[in-house]
């Protein structure tokens, strides 16, 4: 059977490359707290975090510390194990999309041996994507109901009902994608995005698909429940939504998760539509350094790429006042998964015309 | 007994708990998260099987979307144990008797499916890539084109209905 | 026809969005330049304790009781200051100089006690004008905080200019 080709090695590997992979994106979603204060700072003419070391490098420390020694409530009324595991399932469902993300070419080394940077290549990667992203929307549905909170239960409500609307067009935006590339697998589709020119045109999907692009993008604001989609939360207009019972950690873990996501998702855009790891003048690069270095550079590539994704979030909820809940519907169902269907055909059209 | 043979085991026991616990619960929400703890394992038993692509589709499909949607009712009405209504006899009765049928053509599927393997072995290395994506949808739009359309067309009824009842009735709407 | 009063309001556009107006995406780019153009501005907040925005060269503050230049008090306990203050902020007694004192008050006549409520005072000034012997006046700083009312009046000893 399969599973008798896993040897121990191999296995140690995988840990490895996931323990790395999960530190990152913590790190990342840490500093992605201190990126938000400094933008939304800057955009605002003020300074933002200072104090906490150079430049408020230490903020996120600050803030964790903060989190943590605050007085811990879980409410009496409240079914306390499905309390916890609300934020808990946030925390691990944000986590878990990173597992399928090629974050570079395999390493080669001297001896023959190759060092995947991914941490399982399995051939429906696209779908496992989407699948862990339906599964996000229970960690705020639980938290909600556990804390026995009406105003918790409905905002609940309110973030499940638009996660579900918004993962169709997600969906359908996926399957254009799907049908150009032919495959599922997220490194079948890197690959294909290699370099930047193929000879024709630009090798990354999103000169292929701009209208796919943009659906998902807009998909991924409402699924990472930022503004201008950050209704489940609203807390300038209702009071804080989902996680109002919660406090100390576990509100911790739910503010953090959605930072998670964000890098997640903005990796996630990047594999999909912006090329991964890929960068004009790859080739040339590649030739010149070993490969466990080039390994390294295009992973650094697919990380600015994703930086420039969760800056360009950032940016968005610092710009544009919240939607209301029915504009909000009215979008999701009225036009981007029309656009979705639409942009279906016309990729099915022009890959027959092409194959013709 | 090599890896594999524990791991099914061990999900296996896992996937009947679960599914006990759907039914002895006492907390509708309890229940239904138990079924989607049953779904998740059955997942795995797909991907023991090599079908990966049936694996996250019924992750995507019933834990995703229908149990949400479950969650979501459920969640919005006062389930308490005292507030249950008390069950007219003839109900209970026509229950038995309908949960007994069942449980019979199960019984019948199962001793038909072990007579029928009778002096049979499966190769088990060679079978299992029918769950692949490719090989599936071959399979759906070539051998099965027509049961697949038939379903399709069931949805679509199930969509306009769904339309006809989400839309305004405008004589019956209540005056602005 | 509508009546305003200043020419700056605005009537709410209530016309049917357009095309334009529908597809959002023209709005949220000049969202995005304005937001955006706003990352090369200069900043509207300073490091505050290091870097200190100047006064204005009329801004009335604390108050200091002066010395002369022989290092004696210039207050005489006339009381005009307490006069003149509308909001009835400042409480004095007055002494008599003993012999052996002159080198510390001026006049035969000194303040004993001199106390400023900063929480009545408005920094009017009034008292610096009032004052005929340039005792009293309105520095450049303002009353820090402070955790209880009683530490907001301001003693003799708080008012005093210190030693040169």
């Amino acid at each position: 059977m399969f599973l008798l080709a896993i040897t121990i090695s191999f296995i140690i590997q995988k840990i490895i490359l996931a323990a790395i992979i999960i530190g990152g994106s913590l790190g990342i979603a840490l500093y992605a707290t201190w990126a938000e204060r400094k933008v939304s700072a800057v955009m605002q003419d003020r300074r933002g975090p200072t104090r906490a070391g150079p430049f408020g490098l230490l903020q996120p420390l600050a803030d964790g510390v903060k989190m943590f020694m605050k007085e811990e409530i879980i409410p009496i009324f409240s079914n306390k194990f499905l309390f916890i595991l609300g934020p808990s399932l946030a925390m691990v469902v944000a986590l878990m999309s990173s597992a399928v993300i090629p974050w570079g070419p395999d390493m080669k080394f001297a001896d023959g041996t190759s060092f995947s940077l991914q941490v399982a290549d399995i051939n429906i990667g696209m779908l496992y994507v989407f699948g862990v992203v339906s599964l996000g929307v229970y960690g705020v549905m639980l938290g909600a109901w556990a804390s026995n909170n009406k105003f918790s239960l409905l905002s609940g409500l309110r973030a499940a009902a638009q996660a579900i609307s918004y993962e169709l067009a997600l969906g359908l935006s996926m399957i254009s994608l799907v049908m150009m590339t032919g495959s599922l697998s997220l490194n079948d589709i890197v690959s294909q995005q290699h370099g930047f020119w193929d000879g024709n045109w630009f090798s990354w999907n999103v000169f292929k698909q701009p209208l796919a692009f943009l659906i998902f993008l807009v998909c991924s604001f409402a699924e990472l429940n930022r503004a201008p989609f950050d209704l489940a939360e609203c807390e300038s207009e209702l009071i804080g939504g989902y996680h109002t019972e919660y406090s100390s950690l576990k509100l911790g873990f739910y503010l953090f998760a959605e930072y998670i996501s964000m890098f997640i998702t903005s990796v996630i855009i990047s594999t999909l539509f912006f090329g991964g790891y890929n960068f004009p003048g790859m080739d040339a690069v590649a030739a010149m350094v070993p490969s466990p270095l080039f390994s390294i550079i295009c992973a650094l590539v697919l990380l600015t790429k994703a930086i420039g994704f969760i800056l360009f979030f950032m940016f968005i909820r610092w710009t544009i006042p919240r939607f209301r809940y029915d504009q909000l519907m009215n979008l999701g169902w009225k036009s981007l998964i029309p656009l979705a269907l639409i942009n279906m055909l016309i990729t099915g059209a022009v890959i027959l015309y092409l194959n013709k | 007994m090599d890896i594999y043979q524990i791991i099914f085991w061990v999900l296996s026991i896992f996937t009947l708990g679960c599914a006990i616990g759907v039914i002895m619960s006492r907390s509708p929400i309890n229940s239904v998260l138990f079924l989607i703890l049953t779904f998740f394992s059955i997942s795995a038993h797909y991907v023991m099987m090599n079908a990966q692509f049936l694996a996250i589709v019924n992750i995507i499909v019933y834990a995703g979307a229908i149990m949400v949607l479950f969650l979501f009712v459920l969640m919005l009405m006062n389930l308490n144990s005292d507030t249950e209504p008390q069950k007219n006899f003839l109900i209970q009765f026509a229950g038995v008797i309908s949960g007994g049928a069942l449980l019979l053509v199960f019984v019948a599927a199962i001793k038909s499916t072990f007579t029928g393997l009778e002096g049979k072995t499966i190769d088990l290395s060679q079978s299992t890539d029918i769950g692949l994506i490719k090989n599936l949808g071959t399979m759906l739009f070539k051998e099965y084109v027509f049961p697949f359309e038939i379903a399709s067309v069931l949805f679509l009824s199930a969509m306009v209905g769904a339309v006809v009842i989400g839309k305004k009735d405008k004589h019956l709407a209540p005056t602005e | 026809m509508s009546f305003t009063i200043s020419d700056k309001s605005k009537l709410v556009d209530r016309r049917p969005m357009t095309f334009k107006d529908k597809i959002y995406l023209p709005a949220i780019l000049g969202g995005l330049k304005v937001t955006l153009g706003h990352i090369l501005k200069k900043k509207a907040t300073i490091n505050y304790p290091e870097v200190q925005r100047e006064f204005s060269s009329t801004f009335r503050g604390l108050h200091i009781l002066n010395k002369d230049e022989e290092n004696r008090e210039r207050c005489t306990a006339c009381g005009l200051c307490a006069l003149s203050c509308p909001a009835e902020a400042i409480t004095m007694e007055s002494a008599e100089r003993k012999p052996g004192e002159e080198h510390l008050y001026r006049e035969e006549k000194y303040a004993a006690k001199y106390e400023i409520n900063m929480l009545r005072c408005i920094f009017c000034g009034l008292c610096e004008e009032a004052c005929p012997k340039d005792a009293i006046y309105l520095t450049q700083t303002f009353a820090p905080a402070n955790y209880d009312r009683k530490g907001f009046i301001y003693k003799k000893e708080d008012l005093l200019i210190p030693n040169k």
